[in-house]
């Protein structure tokens, strides 16, 4: 039981990232989430402001232009899903070679 | 819970935009120690992960929905420091590229869904295994505990950015009530979710858990009777 390689552990979160991301992610609640009701029962909803990147081809967890609904979630998460594990990873390479620097 | 532009004015915007920095430099520094051969290549994963977990919205409660903060999860698996970096990627991801959560507001929410559930995760967690039994299996709940209660904490944390700095006057004590009700429910969500994520990794490979580090190491040390499995590969 313990003998699953690292590489497998790796591609078991990998895929059930992807899958979260780029498939369930269509059927997740689309009510307004705990802070967005609370702001509209007390009345604060109204002083939300224009996102700044609200004409990010990627928006709202949905891919600009897909004309498919579930295919635009998809797409959206799977690039989120991408971009946050190399940016993530490439932190880490950044962080441990400072670490590994020769003396001399 | 993902506080958008307008809620919060802008020094107090300002002021949690410098605590999350200071932060995330801090964590930049003191990850080193824990990033090692066995967390380095989990960070991206688990950043990865919470990324995709964050948009599985759950209903809780009707018209109302809640999802995974993540930073119990991330300390447990990577030790808290790199938990810091991993969320502050997927805040700072989510707000760029998906337009969630605000621009200005991105020290707020690195704060309150990252350094906050970070904090509270990981210090009730190792809260849980100094006065517990020392065993492998207390983990997961542990790690659960400790995601529960990070989520009402968060949201407080909320309502005190509010009493400061909100953009319109309204009893606090009414708002604390609100935000904290509904995020109890969320945090059972966030606390089910860490569990079983916890659990998973766990049962296949302790050692990948930066949390059950002191376990392990404890149990390596016993004396085996008959050593027919040999040395770990």
């Amino acid at each position: 039981m313990k003998n699953v390689s690292t590489k497998w552990v790796a591609l078991g979160i990998a895929a059930a990232a992807l899958v979260l991301a780029g498939i369930v992610s269509f059927y997740a609640s689309g009510s307004p989430d705990g802070l967005t009701k609370v702001s509209e029962d007390k009345g604060f909803a109204s002083a939300e402001t224009e996102h700044g990147a609200k004409d990010s081809p990627l928006a709202g967890y949905s891919a600009k232009d897909v004309g498919n609904d579930r295919l635009a979630t998809g797409i959206a998460g799977v690039v989120g899903v991408l971009v946050v594990a190399g940016l993530g990873t490439g932190l880490v390479y950044v962080v441990r070679r400072r670490d590994h620097q020769p003396a001399a | 819970m993902h506080v958008p532009d307008g809620f919060l004015d802008a020094p107090t915007s300002v002021a949690t935009g410098a605590i999350a920095a200071v932060c995330v430099g801090t964590a930049l520094v003191k990850a080193r120690k824990e990033l090692d051969d066995k967390t380095a290549p989990m960070v991206g994963l688990v950043a990865a992960f919470v990324f995709a977990a964050q948009m599985i919205t759950f209903p809780v409660g009707v018209g109302t929905s809640g999802h995974l903060m993540g930073g119990a999860l991330a300390a447990v698996l990577i030790g808290p420091w790199s938990a810091i970096l991993c969320l502050s990627v997927v805040f700072a991801v989510q707000c760029l590229l998906f337009a969630d959560g605000g621009i200005t507001a991105l020290g707020t929410n690195i704060t309150l869904m990252g350094l906050t559930t970070v904090a509270v995760g990981w210090l009730v967690f190792k809260v849980l295994q100094a006065v517990l039994p020392k065993r492998l299996s207390l983990v997961p709940i542990q790690a659960g505990v400790g995601a529960f209660l990070s989520v009402p904490v968060a949201s407080l944390l909320f309502v005190g950015l509010y009493a400061v700095g909100g953009a319109t006057h309204i009893p606090l004590g009414s708002l604390a009530t609100a935000m904290v009700g509904v995020h109890l429910l969320i945090g059972i969500g966030e606390g089910i979710i860490t569990f079983l994520s916890v659990g998973a990794i766990l049962a296949v490979r302790p050692d990948l858990v930066y949390g059950a580090r002191g376990l392990l190491a404890k149990r390596e040390l016993e004396i085996k009777p008959s050593s027919t499995t040999g040395a770990p590969a």
